[in-house]
């Protein structure tokens, strides 16, 4: 009796740990999947003038996405430029100088929270208040949106990497009578730089295949554009438009355009993880 | 020397004053940017709030934008929906890859597996839509939902939950999709979790003479289950803003789901397809209505999640 229950327990142990197995091989069989598709569809249509030209009139296959690519790239720096100087400071007031308030705790964990905010929220929000009351979509509006959604990300990181730095090296600054500004700005970043570095590409890589937050605010555009103060093309509303629409070189195209995100965002990771090592040793 | 050296100190008080001031800004941002989504839905909503009201409009099931007729029961509906199914198969699936993780796999494979699930998350949502829209929804359409619908019809409730066309636009295939894109949330987190079980308490069971699942079941998920919580209401977070990937395979039609091969609707998926197109201001204002109420329900989610982890990484 007592030898089939212990072989019954054994049995359930064994069947269940090897469901387990399973579970990891559907979540690697869905993404080898995924990967397969989009190189299979998306190197199809890759070619120079993918990147450079213009779209041929709607019906006439051809052309490319040189608009989507140019817009995309401004909203992206737009963004850059706003989003992570902003999370850079942000995350040194909560590890630096505003450490000790119990308000740097509860702004670092709204921080937390305001990542996971579902991006097309921040897309309609930003359509109040700037496409709205200016009267037009535009790339700033776009820029902005894209901010919003990397600045606590980056603000995680900033703040993470500042507090694994030792509580002596402040001291040995402030020992020699440098006062706080000069310490964070001349011994903490230069020792948490590639810290930092690794971040910052991160949060691009997390912002840069965002399509809900611009759809209100960029919007689109067919033409190609560097006015940042108009509606603007980017690859993923461009991926988005031409999916749902009826032409089969839309189609491709669009699988292309995936194909060049995924690669971009694997390429950014890929930075971020060899840096991170390097700055290990 | 004395006077520069005074000057110099004076000025740097002010500046590190000033730079305090910037960096206390930023952080301020956070707070002020939170409440300030919430104030700006509440105003732009105000309209369809005030012709509305609040339970009449989550009941009802009218959007004519012609007779300007608002209700949001559909995409609320819809939302909760496709959330709960891609959460049902998600989620043991999520925890089956933890448990495989932490106490199954040899070494080799461990890094392997968790590079794995790393790029499930970082593969952005409009490509999971695209494939989901061009792969997955005719392979559902022309091979799994018909034998799933040999297989169910049958049976007598299961048989409801399939009928109706297999277009492969639907709820099953938006909430396969979903529930791909919702592992690694929970996996990562319980992954997390599984490694802070006391070594101790593990042998303990083992040398009691308990088997692997035993301690796994008996064990390490008591210990773990508030971070498994944590997790879990991640993936619904997700799972309730996600919009690009379900705004390609769940059409955007609204009526309730009669079962699961039916389009339906969400919150994210009227907005992604109605806000440009909104020309009436009652529109615009009811789609406002609807973000306000998703980001109300997603915030005290995400933030009641985000609390039990925090818990977690802090004992």
């Amino acid at each position: 009796m007592r030898e089939r229950v212990l072989k019954i327990r054994k049995l359930t142990s064994t069947t269940i740990l090897t469901i387990t197995g399973l579970c990891a091989l559907w979540g690697i069989f869905w993404l080898f999947f995924i990967i397969f598709d989009l190189i299979r569809h998306g190197i199809a249509s890759i070619n120079l003038s993918f990147f450079l030209e213009v779209p041929t009139p709607p019906g006439e296959p051809g052309g490319g996405l040189k608009h989507a690519f140019i817009g995309h790239l401004l909203i992206t720096l737009g963004a850059i430029s706003l989003g992570i100087p902003l999370g850079i400071l942000a995350g040194t007031f909560l590890a630096e100088y505003g450490r000790n308030y119990r308000l740097s705790n509860v702004i670092s964990f709204l921080a937390d929270t305001m990542v996971s905010v579902p991006a097309i929220l921040i897309g309609a929000f930003v359509y109040a208040i700037m496409v709205k009351p200016l009267g037009h979509f535009s790339g700033w509006a776009g820029s902005v949106a894209l901010a919003i959604i990397m600045f606590p990300v980056v603000i995680r990181s900033t703040e993470h990497m500042l507090k694994l730095v030792p509580w002596t090296m402040r001291e040995a600054a402030f020992a020699l009578g440098a006062p706080y500004y000069k310490v964070i700005l001349q011994v903490l970043y230069p020792a948490i730089k590639t810290g930092l570095l690794t971040g910052a590409l991160l949060a691009i890589a997390r912002e840069i295949g965002e399509a809900a937050p611009l759809l209100f605010t960029s919007f689109n555009n067919n033409f190609l554009s560097y006015n940042m103060n108009g509606p603007m093309a980017s690859l993923t509303v461009t991926i988005f438009v031409y999916a749902m629409g009826p032409y089969d070189y839309w189609h491709t195209q669009a699988w292309a355009a995936a194909f060049v995100i995924a690669l971009t965002i694997l390429v950014l990771n890929f930075i971020a993880r060899i840096i991170l090592k390097g700055g290990k040793h | 020397m004395d006077l520069g050296l005074g000057i110099s100190k004076k000025w740097d008080y002010f500046v590190d004053k000033f730079f305090l001031f910037l960096t206390f800004l930023g952080a301020i941002l956070v707070p002020l940017s939170l409440i300030g989504i919430l104030i700006v839905f509440l105003k732009e909503a105000s309209l369809a709030i005030q012709k509305f009201g609040f339970v009449s409009f989550i009941f009802s099931s009218e959007w004519d934008p012609v007779f300007e007729k608002f209700g949001g029961a559909v995409p609320l509906t819809g939302t909760i929906i496709v959330a709960f199914i891609a959460l049902i198969l998600g989620v043991p699936i999520a925890l089956g890859i933890a448990i495989f993780v932490s106490e199954v796999c040899p070494n080799f494979l461990k890094e392997v597996i968790r590079l794995a699930v790393d790029l499930l998350a970082a593969i952005p949502s409009i490509i999971y839509g695209l494939w989901g829209l061009f792969t997955l929804a005719p392979i559902h359409a022309r091979y799994i939902e018909p034998f799933l619908q040999k297989v169910f019809t049958p049976i007598p409730l299961l048989g409801k939950l399939f009928e109706g066309t297999p277009l492969g636009i639907d709820l099953f295939t938006a909430g396969i999709v979903l529930s791909i894109m919702v592992i690694p949330f929970t996996a990562s987190i319980a992954i997390e979790s599984f490694y802070l079980v006391p070594r101790v308490l593990k042998e303990s069971a083992y040398g009691m003479g308990a088997t692997k699942w035993e301690v796994i079941k008996d064990v390490m998920f008591p210990y773990c289950r508030i971070g498994i919580f944590g997790g879990i209401g991640l993936s619904l977070g997700r799972a309730l803003g996600e919009t690009m990937a379900v705004a390609f395979v769940l059409g955007n039609i609204n009526n309730f789901p009669t079962s699961l091969l039916t389009p339906t609707t969400t919150v994210t998926v009227k907005l992604a397809n109605e806000f440009t197109e909104a020309d009436k201001d009652i529109h615009l204002s009811a789609l406002f209505y609807l973000a306000l109420l998703l980001y109300i329900m997603s915030l005290f989610i995400i933030a009641s999640s985000k609390y039990l982890i925090m818990r977690v990484r802090g004992k």
